[in-house]
Formats: structure tokens, sequence, C-alpha cells
């Protein structure tokens, strides 16, 4: 493991060889196919400048803390893909906001991190770079589509990663991959950078070994954004010294919509017996009802789709990006790049998006989409005036084997199931490890919370984590 | 049969601010190709548009100026369509909740008024601008992509080519006046699209309509209307249906032709633009625009006909460019009396404006420089003649009127003595003419004021030297 970033903190000196460290392991473990680019000159020099800064005495709050950033997040000059055939050769001009602001905050950029073709899927197996390994499993996926983020933090290379999610691409992986990893409310964190894929969705999270991790990063990513109309007017949460401990009792929501058919029976008693150990500490435990939450996935595909193929237009060939070289008109040019350029769970996406956008069908898709969508969003302020927060699993299984759902795309949307209703409402969602099923593969437990409180979330998962500890092995 | 001709317009006005509409690249015409352009206008891949606030003060002020509902809340769509001058693949603009509508501007066609309604008037934004080469290739300039438009839509009201032309004139006019678009249509910055269709004189229901784009003068929208009306008559004489289809005018030969069709055109496939916050506007901002709203061009023409009693001519001149009448408004403030000024403005001023091809604000000679010149003649100091003549030396030499006609000694003579003594010698000179003029042959007076002037080198004021002249005669 690195040394943690509190130690770094205090021992800058040590930053430059930590850094070598993770580039390093990062090349050894290349495998797992975690990273597809790593920025070993830049890492290095960065790893100077904040030594340096850092023993000038300038305060830098997440000074030496390494981070890996998934290749759909911008960073100036640096490739920009989306593990898409049509982006390969693409560098952006400009970097993202939440990279802007880390680096700003002492954080030292490692690489990028492979995911699903511009985050469509939850396997990472969608990508020109090969499909992302588990750690835990090589024969099985990392989740997705942040996998490679979520492996880069669970193989101990990096003290943190970014990831996006849509559907649930953030935590889907943080579970199959036993770390931590948060959804933050929508327009918590500036999107500026992110590369669209359905924009109401769309939020940049992280991944950490820890509530306290994610919260320290979460302080200095979030705030509002002059580049992104949709970012929050809300001040970040106050850092004061880190991650307090959960204090008070909760009101702790079990929605039963969440226990149904299809979940893991190990997953489900894992599930069960943190809510024992969290009504045991003074905890109050009422079963809840989200009862729209079964329309969270065909919702989530039109509302998706349809954003994602206006989104996704932009990349024609036309300006930039992998053109066809063999066009023969316009149309031909846009056909040819396009058909051949996206792979085909992107190429799914935009027909199904465009289909549920046309004229004729908007009223009985988008439309309807979008009022079972306020729906859904009903239910959660409904429920948050009797609880707290909702602890549910994350996924309905552990980590599947690679090629098991890749030519049955609905068995593979399925497993977004826990996770898209929170996108659909925009409140903050996080999953966090909770031990292994009989596979020795990791178990997520999900806590979701009312717009704007991820510091409650987390303070909850730091307690869940500190249970863990108290009681495991 | 008779065919009653019915037009709608559209109309695309390219507001006028610092910055586009949705990132801070310069809004400005004819700066190298590609050179106003930053990663959100060119839809680079992470970027995401940020609306720019002097939009929609621009379009509250023309919605006001057309007496328009300016909505409390409207959102942005996506218009979805592939085309290389278009970054995003989708234009952001305005469908199902524009950001006003329900106005109306009155026209003036053949001498009768005639008041056209406006659908609505909608904020979007110009794609960039594509130009086909000679070789069979395109090249796309980004600059225009971006810039803020508003479409105002008309409803079908117009029955005649000359009201669409006249629409046209007066809402580039309007939009001059308020300043909110600069109306050039040369450079695209005021474009219009027609809607036409035909139908029996007597039948209530529509027919298909053509849409004609690529129009950039009124004269061409007058012309492709009257093209497009004979053509669809032709098609009905013999029996055709007209095809709902887009037409361009091609100026160089004047006439209509087919445009090659967009490909999957007519699914726009509109939705609410999430990367866009819901436009909220409130009335105080709505009353605060509408407070700094200037005098509109009818309110101006009235008074300029009611109060100044100025000539239909002067007022159509005065009323029609806000600058123009700016300037002679100026005139008058600073004293110069109405008919006088605008006698200036429409001779001279005119002529020079003309002549070097200047717009007012290009204009050398200040309204104040102007109208000290205007007093001299006011004050008989020099003639009319001497003053035009002063005008031109004003604008060759750039100085004052009062340099120069000292300079050039034309003050006109004022000294009565001086004129006195110069008709005592005149009339000693001319015992026999002084004979006549008395004998009743009155004629003679025009005699003496030749040689008067003559003999002050043109310099007596006439007014005195006739009075003073009269008296001597009759003693």
């Amino acid at each position: 493991m690195l040394p943690n970033p509190e130690h770094l903190k205090n021992h800058p000196e040590l930053i430059p060889e930590t850094v070598e460290q993770s580039l390093t392991r990062a090349r050894e473990g290349e495998d797992l196919r975690a990273f597809v680019a790593l920025f070993d000159e830049r890492a290095r020099n960065d790893s100077i400048r904040v030594r340096d800064a850092l023993l000038r005495g300038e305060s830098l709050p997440l000074g030496g803390w390494i981070i890996g950033v998934k290749d759909n997040i911008a960073v100036k000059g640096q490739q920009l893909t989306c593990a898409s055939r049509l982006l390969k050769n693409f560098r952006s001009p400009f970097t993202a906001t939440a990279v802007e602001r880390l680096e700003k905050a002492g954080a030292i950029i490692l690489g990028k991190t492979n995911l699903d073709e511009f985050a469509m899927g939850s396997s990472s197996e969608n990508s020109i770079f090969g499909a992302v390994r588990n750690p835990h499993d090589r024969s099985r996926v990392a989740g997705g589509s942040s996998g490679g983020s979520a492996v880069a933090v669970a193989a101990g290379w990096v003290h943190g990663a970014l990831g996006s999610e849509t559907g649930g691409s953030v935590r889907q992986p943080a579970a199959f991959c036993g770390v931590a990893g948060l959804k933050p409310t929508y327009g918590r964190i500036s999107r500026y950078g992110l590369v669209a894929f359905g924009s109401s969705l769309d939020q940049i999270g992280q991944f950490a070994s820890s509530c306290r991790h994610i919260f320290d990063l979460l302080c200095v990513m979030s705030g509002v954004d002059r580049m992104d109309s949709s970012s929050a007017h809300m001040p970040p949460p106050v850092h004061n010294g880190g991650l307090r401990p959960l204090e008070k009792s909760l009101r702790i929501g079990i929605p039963r919509e969440y226990f149904v058919e299809g979940l893991s029976a190990e997953i489900r008693d894992a599930i069960y017996k943190v809510v024992e150990q969290l009504r045991s500490i003074g905890h109050q435990v009422i079963e809840v009802s989200l009862p729209y939450t079964q329309y969270a996935i065909p919702v989530y595909y039109i509302v998706a789709t349809a954003e994602a193929s206006s989104n996704l237009a932009r990349y024609d060939g036309a300006r930039y990006g992998w053109r066809h070289p063999d066009a023969a008109s316009l149309a031909d040019l846009y056909e040819s790049s396009r058909g051949d350029g996206f792979g085909s769970e992107v190429r799914r996406r935009i027909m199904m998006g465009t289909f549920v956008l046309s004229a004729g069908y908007y009223d009985a898709y988008y439309r309807k989409g979008q009022q079972v969508r306020r729906c859904i969003l009903d239910d959660y302020q409904r429920v948050f005036l009797d609880v707290d927060v909702l602890l549910t699993p994350t996924t309905p299984t552990t980590a599947f084997h690679l090629g098991e759902k890749i030519d049955d795309p609905l068995a593979m949307y399925l497993s977004d199931i826990f996770t898209a209703p929170a996108n659909l409402a925009g409140v903050p969602a996080l999953s966090i490890p909770i031990g292994k099923d009989g596979n020795r593969l990791p178990i997520g437990v999900q806590i979701q919370g009312p717009h704007f409180s991820e510091e409650l979330i987390l303070r909850l998962g730091d307690q869940i984590e500190s249970l863990d500890k108290a009681g495991g092995e | 049969m008779n065919y009653e001709l019915i037009v709608g317009l559209e109309i695309h006005a390219q507001l006028i601010t610092e910055t586009k509409a949705f990132c801070r690249c310069p809004n400005r015409y004819g700066d190298p190709p590609n050179t106003l352009i930053c990663p959100t206008c060119l839809g680079m891949p992470g970027t995401l548009p940020v609306l720019n606030e002097a939009i929609v003060r621009q379009a509250a002020r023309l919605a006001l100026s057309l007496g328009a509902t300016i909505h409390p809340r409207c959102k942005f769509d996506r218009k979805n369509y592939f085309y290389p001058d278009l970054p995003k693949g989708y234009q952001i603009s305005q469908y199902d909740e524009p950001f006003s509508t329900d106005g109306f501007l009155t026209i003036e066609c053949n001498g009768s008024f005639k008041d056209i309604r406006i659908t609505r008037a909608h904020i979007e934004e110009d794609a960039g601008k594509s130009m086909h080469q000679p070789d069979g290739s395109t090249v796309v300039d980004m600059n225009r992509c971006g810039v803020p438009l508003v479409e105002i839509v008309t409803e079908p009201d117009f029955r005649t080519p000359e009201e669409a032309g006249a629409f046209v004139s007066a809402i580039r006019e309007l939009l001059r006046y308020v300043e909110v678009c600069d109306g050039n249509m040369e450079r695209g910055s005021l474009r219009c699209d027609v809607n036409i269709s035909v139908r029996p004189a007597g039948q209530a229901a529509l027919n298909e309509r053509s849409e004609i784009k690529n129009l950039n003068s009124i004269r061409a929208v007058e012309k492709a209307i009257r093209s497009e009306k004979e053509r669809q008559i032709a098609v009905y004489a013999s029996g055709g249906a007209i095809q709902r289809e887009t037409l361009l005018w091609d100026e160089a030969v004047e006439e209509l032709r087919p445009m090659r069709r967009k490909e999957g055109s007519d699914d726009y496939r509109y939705f609410p633009e999430p990367d866009l916050v819901e436009l909220c506007v409130s009335p105080e901002y709505v009353e605060n625009v509408r407070n700094e709203l200037p005098e509109f061009p009818w309110e101006r023409r009235r008074r300029y006909r009611k109060d100044l009693e100025l000539h239909e001519e002067a007022v159509s001149l005065l009323a029609s460019d806000r600058e123009l009448g700016d300037y002679f408004e100026k005139l008058l403030t600073l004293g110069v009396e109405p008919r006088s000024a605008a006698n200036w403005m429409q001779g001279e001023v005119r002529r020079h404006l003309t002549d070097q091809n200047l717009t007012i604000g290009q204009f050398p000679v200040s309204p104040q420089d102007l109208t000290e010149l205007i007093q001299f003649v006011q004050q008989d100091a020099v003639s009319l003649t001497q003053a035009k003549d002063v005008f031109r030396k004003m604008l060759a030499k750039k100085c004052s009127a009062r340099d120069i006609i000292r300079d050039e000694g034309m003050m006109q003579s004022q000294n009565a003595g001086e004129i006195e003594s110069v008709i005592r010698s005149l009339l000693q000179k001319h015992p026999h003419e002084v004979e006549r003029y008395r004998s009743g042959k009155k004629n003679v007076m025009g005699f003496f004021m030749g040689e008067a002037m003559k003999a002050t080198g043109g310099k007596a004021n006439p007014k005195m030297l006739s009075r003073l002249l009269e008296d001597m005669l009759k003693a």
C-alpha cells in the first residue's frame, strides 16, 4: 500500500518517491487494464512542485494525494478517448473544473483510467483498450463504467480516483471492487470537462479506500462553477479537520423494493447484518416503500439514451476525432465515421435515444419518462420526511464473469437496478464495502440521502466502516 | 382564376452583444476565419453552454418594441440535425416555451397602414458559415458559431410582395432604432425566410406552402415572392400540386432553385436543453428594460409630422434612421429652427453622406459646428449660397464656419455708413438713372443694387442695402 496522504502531508519529501511507486505498480498491474495512460513526466514534475510547496509551508489541502482520472474527464493537453475509437487520438484543449480544483489543492494526477466507451456500460468491457479485470478475481469484471478508477483504488495504486455517474457507474464498480464510491447530488460538482452522456443525470464522483478520504476530495471538488449553469449554488461542505464521527442516532429507511427477486441471498444477508448492527448501536430502522423504484431502469434508459443521442451527435468525423478515410459524400462521412467509430453498445443507445425523441414517439416515451422521473423524485421527497437516509444493497449480485452479460444488454442494464433511481432523483448516494461473499468477492451497501446530504451519508458510511473493523476478522 | 397570395416571414436577427450567446468569444463580424472561437462554441467534448445575460436584455428590448408578451419563464431546447457548420450536432433554440409571443408591427404600404401580427420572437444561436469552394470542397468558418440570434416569426398576414418588403424594412428600422441588431442584410446579420402559398380567392383553407431562403435584400424578398407566386399559380393552373419544399433565391440570376434536402430533415427531435436552466424574467427586469427604450420610429415620425410640421420627404428621411434623426434633434436643441435644420439635413448633409458613402456617425462636422453656420445665415451674416460654400470648405479644411468666414472675408457689411457713402457716389455717377427712377421706372432699383454689390465686393447685406438705396433714391 502507498503511504497514506495524511502521512505524505507531514513528510513531503516522500512525495516524489511515492509517485514513482505508484507509476511502477500501475505499470506492473497493466494486465488489469485499469490505466489507459500514465502521465509519467507530468506526475513527476507535479510531485516535485507539490513537495517544494509543502516544504515552503504552503497550505495544500490535498498536497501529495495521488489521483486517477477516468478518461472521459478532460485534462488539458492529455488524451480524452472515452475508450472510443472515435476519440482515440483526441487531446483536450482544457481541464475539467473538478480536476483543476484537485490540482490546485496539491493533488497529483497519475493518469487516465479505463471505462466503458462513453461511460455506457456496467462492466468496463466496452473499451477499445480491452476489458478491465477485477483485482479480486481476474476472470471477473470490475463493474462499470468507471471500472478503471475503482480498480486503481482497490489495487492501492492511487489514493483516490474520479469516476462519473449516469446510472451507477461509480457505485456499482465500487461495490464490485470493494472500495468506497460516492455519487454526489446532481449539480454538487461541476460537469465542465466531463464528456456528456446523459446531461441531466451525469455527475462526477469519487473513489477512495474510506469515507473520510471521499469527504476530503468532495470538499475540494464541489461548489458552484460559472462554466456549468447546472452546478448548484451551494457552498462545499466545511472540511474543518475532516469528516467527523456520527454522533446522533438516525432514522434509517429500508425500502422494500430493493429486497426483491434477483437479489443475491448473500448480499441480502450481509445487508441485514449491517442493519442489525446499526440498530444495536441505537439507530432506528424503519421499513419504507418507494413504489416507483420498479420503473427506474426503463425511465433511465429513455432519459439517458435520449440525451446521449444528442450529446454524441458532435462526434461526426467532420472536425476532430476519427474520420472514415473513404467517405464519398457528407452523408457517407457521417454514416461511416459514426458507424465504424462507435462500438455496438454506444450505437444501440444512440438508436434508442433517437427513437424515443422522434416525432410521434416523443410523448409516449420521453415525455412519459420525464413524468415518471418526477414520480420517482416525489417518492424520495416523501420518504425523506420520515427517514434520514436509505440503506440498500448497491447491486443485486457481486462481480460477474467477463463476457457473462456482454451479449445480453437487458441483463447488463439490470445490474444498475439499485443505483439508477438516485441519478433520476439527483440525490447523493454512497457505496461502501461490507465484507465478501462465498467467492471472496466484495459486497457493497448503498446509503442514499436527501439532496446535499453527502456529509451525513459519509458519516454513516464511516461508522459502518468502523463497525466492520471492530467486528471483523 | 384569381389567386390570393399568402405570405409569412421568419426573420433572423443577430443581436448586438459584446460576446457570443453561450461562451465569451467576441461577437464580431469580419475577422479572419476561425479566430473568434473557443472549445465551448466549437462544442468540444466536455464543454457546456452558459447563457450571456446581455442576450436576455436585447431579446427583451425587441419584444417590448413589438408589443409582445415576455413570459416570466421560458426554457431552451435542442434542435438536432447534422451539418458540418453545426459543431454540437444540435442548435440551442427555443421550441414550445419561447421568450416572447403575440406582438405586432405596423407597416405602411402604398399609403395605408396594416398591423402585422408577430407569432413569437425567441432566442437561439447561429451556426457557423459554410462556404462552398469552386473546386467542390466546402470550408467552414466558425466565427459566427454561437452568435446570438432572435428569430421573429410572423403570422401569414402578407397579401402582396410589397407588404412583405415593407415589413422587412420596418423591422430593420426598428432593430436599428433599439440597437438590437445592425440590420445588415448583405452581411447576414439580418436574414429573412419567406413562407408562401396561394389560394383561389374566396377559399378559406390554406394551401401547401413552400419556403424561400437566402434572401439578402428587401428587393430580393419582393422579387422572390413575385416569382414564386407566379410559379405556384402556374402549377395549379396546369392541374398540379405544390409540394412542401425549400427554395433558394439565386441573387445572380434572380431565380429560385430547389434546395438539396437536408439529411433526415423535418424531424429535429426537439427536447429541453439539459445544460441550461430555465430562464426567469421578472416584471421588474422588464420594466427596467422598458424604461431604457428610446423613442420608436413611428413615434418620432408622428412628432415630426404633427409638432414640427416637416414635409413628408423630410419626415421619412429623418425618422427612418435613428442616428440621422438624433443629429437633427441635436440641431434643434442647439436652437436651429426645425424647417431650416431639416433643409440642411436633406440637402447638404445628405448629399455629402451619399457622395462619400458615409453614415451620420462618420460625418465629420459636429452638430455644434453646423449650428454655428446655420446661425450665420439666420442672422444674415452670410447668404445661403455663401453658407453652402462655407459648408464645403468646412469639410475640406476641417475647420469651423467662423474661421472660414473670417479668413475669406465673407462677413457681410453691416456698416450703414459705409453702404451710404457707396450709394451716394453711385447716385452722383448715374444722374440719368436717378431721374428715371424718380419718374416711376422702379426697375432701375435692380441696376443700382447690382452696381452697389459690385462696389462693395458682394459684402453688403442685401436687405440693408435695398432699404438704404430706396430711402436715398426717394429723397
